[in-house]
């Protein structure tokens, strides 16, 4: 029956529509919300500190760093009687171009004062270009450190802070401490969305030695097959 | 001949035809929207999708909102274009989809020998449109008509693609027309009437032509009318993935709609004929003590549409199931398989039945005539051989794929 096979194969999946063999794979989208990838990069926000105060500072380095050039801040002077961040400069305007940007998050590293992240918010749509541009009022956390829902957003899957807040990696040493130098860790953004590391990345320089040690042993006993990029691997450990 | 017209035509025999004539468009169209729907959500099913889902309840307005949709868009001419043919060409390919729905019995009590005649508001009459002569010529005349639609909206475009899409359909539905016209005449030669009305009173009583023409036509005549009807896995003249659209490419708004109206009434009209040809059509069983109007109406609607229903189930289900063919290999299995086997197939049904006629053994006979079909088609094969290798011999560099092997092949 070897050209019939196929056949026997759409029927079954016909056939068993409801049951388990021809499961449907797809989802009543607006209704039903598939969970989001851990990884996942949607709209930005503009955090502030608890006490209100914007985290921007106005340094354009987002802007600067941004490969789609989709990014345009302009910093102006602390207003010394009634500062808008804390230090001299703050972002005056903040604008994104949702047409141009790629969720790249370079913009999430580039920032010192971790003011900039993103979440996993990406159901949005316009129906003119200007519309696409977020400025910096649609961009700013609430008082509650959420993300304002505009009303040409969907949200149908609600906001749940600790999974919707996009875990950003940071693949350069923040704060400058030097532990964490070429080390990817998650980082938390304004008390939400904080996660363990993930599996392969140690935070103490014990733990790596010590898994270092376990790898030199491991090649003494079995014979030397690995590459460097297994070797990389097998120095994090799988927790 | 329809009874309503053998006499003198009245203002009430007109009236019928009219209202046979609306009535047929009506449930074509609402029938192509089903068919639509029928089609998406199956093969959602086949391939774990939930298909439409939001126009009305469980989808099934969809149609009518892609309709909808698409009367709304722009409507585009290309500047090259050639603008009469542009716009008779969607015409060309919707008209003769529709006519030859009007040959097709779909209702009468055909059992035990009733050749079909129902009463309608007491003028006698046929379940269909029309009855003539040459009832399932014209069905093959319209079919080739419909070329004449994909040629010139391909011609007419001024683009290449669609150009591409067009060269290919036009070889591609005049290739199995020939089988399909053999496998047809297989037929023909046991209901011995042209008249599809003819043909499905000559199956009355479960004597199907799928039985006695032994499986063979039927099967032919299957894959033939879906290379004609250009559907998956022969749907080459659209290859999306190749030519765009295919001949449509250039076509948007409701054109493009008549295109794809087209396409699936072809489709619906096609299961028709093969059930007209193949299933006797509204025939059944149908008990002595059922009513008149369950007998000339009712029962053999439901049976009609039950037949038409598995081969649009089927018609489907080979799209969800089978790849694409590579060109050369449609040609390979139109030319080189389909056309000497249907043509093969043809001779021993003839003999057989001229065996039947005359008195003879048509077991015997049938043999005799297969014995010589297949040295026939033997000696063919070794002549084609021979001719090939000393093509070979005589210029080694030409392509072997002109006169057979199935390395490479010349295609578009």
């Amino acid at each position: 029956m070897g050209y019939l096979d196929g056949f026997k194969v759409t029927f079954k999946k016909w056939a068993g529509t409801r049951t388990d063999s021809g499961r449907r794979v797809t989802m009543e989208y607006p209704e039903q919300v598939r969970p989001k990838p851990v990884r996942f990069h949607g709209r930005h926000v503009l955090n502030r500190y608890e006490d209100g105060m914007e985290k921007c500072i106005g340094c354009e380095l987002c802007a600067g760093v941004c490969p789609a050039r989709c990014i345009y801040v302009r910093g102006a002077d602390n207003d010394p009687e009634d500062p808008t961040s804390p230090g001299e400069r703050f972002g005056f305007v903040y604008e994104i171009n949702y047409l141009r940007c790629i969720h790249c998050d370079l913009c999430v590293e580039a920032c010192p004062t971790e003011a900039i992240t993103e979440t996993k918010l990406f159901e949005f749509a316009f129906t003119n270009r200007d519309d696409a541009i977020y400025t910096k009022d649609e961009l700013l956390v609430g008082d509650d450190g959420r993300p304002q829902e505009l009303p040409w957003e969907n949200w149908a899957g609600g906001f749940d802070p600790a999974e919707d807040t996009s875990g950003w990696m940071r693949a350069t040493a923040p704060a400058g401490d030097h532990r964490f130098e070429g080390v990817v860790g998650w980082s938390g953004e304004l008390g939400y969305g904080v996660r363990d590391p993930e599996g392969g990345q140690p935070l103490d320089a014990e733990r790596r030695a010590e898994a270092a040690r376990a790898l030199a042993h491991a090649h003494d006993v079995e014979s030397h097959g690995h590459d460097d990029h297994d070797d990389h691997d097998a120095a994090g450990g799988h927790h | 001949m329809d009874p309503l017209l053998s006499g003198d035509i009245g203002l009430a025999a007109v009236l019928i035809v009219l209202l046979k004539v609306v009535v047929a468009f009506t449930v074509l169209m609402l029938g192509v929207m089903a068919m639509v729907w029928f089609e998406r959500k199956l093969i959602a099913d086949m391939q774990n999708r939930i298909g439409p889902n939001r126009a009305g309840p469980f989808g099934i307005l969809q149609t009518l909102a892609d309709g909808l949709k698409l009367m709304f868009k722009e409507d585009l001419e290309p500047e090259r274009s050639d603008p009469f043919v542009f716009k008779l060409a969607p015409f060309l390919a919707l008209i003769p989809a529709f006519l030859v729905f009007a040959v097709i019995p779909v209702a009468g009590n055909f059992s035990d020998g009733a050749d079909g005649v129902v009463t309608m508001f007491g003028h006698e009459t046929f379940m269909q449109v029309a009855d003539p002569q040459m009832g399932i010529l014209f069905v093959l005349a319209m079919s080739s008509v419909a070329v004449y639609g994909v040629m010139l909206a391909g011609w007419s475009s001024g683009s290449k693609y669609p150009l591409l899409g067009s060269v290919r359909a036009s070889a591609q539905m005049v290739s199995y027309e020939a089988s399909l016209g053999l496998s047809v005449a297989a037929v023909l030669l046991f209901s011995g009437t042209l008249s599809t009305n003819g043909i499905v009173a000559g199956q009355s009583g479960g004597q199907w032509n799928l039985w006695m023409t032994a499986l063979v036509p039927f099967v032919i005549f299957i894959v033939s009318a879906t290379a004609e009807l250009n559907r998956p896995p022969f749907d080459l003249v659209e290859a999306e993935q190749e030519l765009v659209g295919g001949f449509h490419t250039e076509y948007s708004s409701f054109r493009f709609a008549l295109f794809f109206l087209a396409e699936f009434l072809n489709t619906v009209t096609m299961s028709a004929v093969i059930v007209t040809l193949f299933l006797g059509g509204p025939s059944g069983p149908i008990p002595d003590w059922a009513p008149g109007w369950a007998s000339d109406f009712v029962l053999p609607l439901i049976y009609f549409f039950a037949k038409l229903l598995i081969f649009l189930f089927m018609f489907v289900w080979f799209r969800a199931t089978l790849p694409r063919f590579r060109y050369d290999q449609l040609m390979d299995l139109g030319w080189k398989f389909l056309i000497p086997l249907s043509l093969g197939w043809f001779l021993i049904l003839t003999s057989v039945k001229v065996a039947i006629d005359i008195g003879w053994n048509p077991v015997l006979t049938g043999a005799v005539t297969a014995a010589v079909v297949a040295l026939g088609g033997l000696m063919l094969r070794s002549a084609v051989r021979t001719a090939a290798a000393r093509h070979q011999a005589a210029d080694p560099l030409t392509d072997q794929a002109i006169l057979g092997s199935d390395a490479g092949g010349g295609g578009l």
